[in-house]
This record gives C-alpha cells, sequence and structure tokens, in this order.
C-alpha cells in the first residue's frame, strides 16, 4: 500500500487485508464481528471507495512525486513507534502470558447484543446522532458547492 | 511466543503502517485508505484484547469503530470529490493553499 502507485491497486491491496483480518476473527472465534468486517468494510466502505476512483479517473503525470518531502521524518517516527510498541507489548505480554483462556461462548451474538443493548444503550443512541450529523454534514457540503457552481454559471 | 501477543504486534504493524502511509504519501484516496488501515489495526487489537478478558466490552467499542469509519467515509469522499472538481488533481500539495 505505501509503494503503489495506482489508487485502485493500493483498493485491492487494502481489501484483501480487510478480508484476511475478517478470517483472522473467524479463527479466534468472534464470528459476529468478522461478518461486520466483510459486510460494512469491504462490503460498503470499499466499493464506496472503489466507486470513486472509478469515477474520478484523475491521471497522474508520470514525473510525478510519489511521496511527500516528509518521507525521512515519517520512516523515523514509523521506527521509533514499532520499536516503542513492539517493546512494551513483549514486556507487558511476556509476564503475564498465563492468562487463562477465555471460553468460547463468550462472544457469541446473544451475549454481545445483551450486553450491547443493556449496558451500552446510550451509546448505541448516541452512535445515530453521530450517523445523522453525517448525513447532515455531507448534504451540507455537497449543497454549499451546488450553491457556489450556480452563482458562477450565472455570473 | 503467545498467541495474543503476535496479533497485537500484527495490530500496531497496521496501525505504524497506516500512519506512515497517511504522512509520506500524498495522493488524498490512498491517504484515506491509510486512514482505514489504522482504524483496521485499532480494530484487531481491540479483538485481541477482548479476547484475552473474555468480556463482550471490547465488541461494542469495535461496532463503534465500524460506525465512525463509515461515517468518516460519508463525509470525506464529498470533500476530495469537490477538491478534484476544483483543480483536477489528488495531489493534496496542490491544495496548500487552503491554509489560508
Amino acid at each position: 500500500m505505501l509503494v503503489l502507485r495506482e489508487p485502485m491497486r493500493v483498493a485491492l491491496a487494502l481489501i484483501t487485508t480487510m478480508m484476511s483480518l475478517g478470517a483472522l476473527y473467524g479463527f479466534m472465534g468472534v464470528h459476529f464481528i468478522a461478518a461486520f468486517q466483510v459486510l460494512i468494510y469491504v462490503g460498503a466502505v470499499m466499493v464506496f471507495m472503489v466507486f470513486v476512483i472509478m469515477l474520478l479517473e484523475v491521471r497522474e503525470a508520470p514525473g510525478n512525486k510519489r511521496y511527500s518531502g516528509l518521507l525521512v521524518p515519517g520512516g523515523v517516527i514509523f521506527t521509533m513507534m514499532l520499536g516503542v510498541l513492539g517493546i512494551s507489548v513483549w514486556r507487558a505480554m511476556g509476564s503475564n502470558s498465563t492468562t487463562a483462556p477465555a471460553t468460547s461462548d463468550a462472544f457469541g451474538l446473544t451475549q454481545f447484543s445483551t450486553v450491547f443493548l443493556r449496558d451500552y444503550w446510550l451509546q448505541f443512541e448516541l452512535t445515530t446522532v453521530l450517523l445523522v450529523a453525517a448525513i447532515v454534514a455531507a448534504l451540507a457540503v455537497i449543497k454549499v458547492h451546488r450553491r457556489a457552481s450556480g452563482e458562477g454559471s450565472n455570473g | 511466543m503467545d498467541k495474543h501477543q503476535l496479533l497485537l504486534w500484527l495490530s500496531i504493524a497496521l496501525f505504524s503502517m497506516g500512519l506512515l502511509g497517511v504522512v509520506i504519501r500524498r495522493n488524498a484516496l490512498v491517504m484515506l485508505m491509510c486512514m482505514e488501515l489504522m482504524l483496521n489495526g485499532v480494530n484487531l487489537s481491540l479483538v485481541t484484547f477482548m479476547n484475552q478478558n473474555g468480556q463482550a466490552a471490547g465488541g461494542v467499542l469495535v461496532f463503534l469503530v465500524f460506525v465512525v469509519a463509515t461515517a468518516e467515509i460519508a463525509i470525506a469522499i464529498p470533500m476530495v470529490l469537490l477538491l478534484v472538481k476544483q483543480k483536477r488533481t489528488l495531489d493534496v500539495d496542490a491544495y496548500s493553499d487552503l491554509k489560508g
């Protein structure tokens, strides 16, 4: 994903990553999250993204640079973050790696739904507020552009 | 080596690669996709912790991350479309005059 030039290839690589993560979730026993991953991410978000890539069809100039000027600082930050987080995980998980394996029936859809709608109902409702705000914002963005282009054509 | 440790390392690698992509790439759509990769890394770590502790709260958080990712894409894609309509390029350096 970091070295591919065409956005469509990046999108296909990301779809492959998401499908693999869905398979990983399935192997871990959290089947509903695997289903969410495939349905929402691959089925909705990435299809939307591929649509936009096909719709735009902006060709980059052949001599265009692929990377911004932040390549070296970004690489340094990437290495440092990988090192620090990896070492912290190594220390934290190496000491108490004898945690009891969780029972597989703890991740069923029934238990998840019960906890979700009994203990976390407020967050669920706030999610609907967020989605409504997102829809209104998207409509506002489009409307502002329509008004601006209408004025441009009139003037 | 522990299974959870490997999964956490994978999630760290996904998050770091996404962050690196957002920082170094210039294509706006590729930057958006790298943000999705970061969210996927966070999701993997949440599922790993949920699997380790046996609590369903991590699943709730994963669900919320799904919703946030969807809302983010729903906002970001129209903005990218409008920007491309202005200047006919996906290069974010061309929009540096938006800084004001």
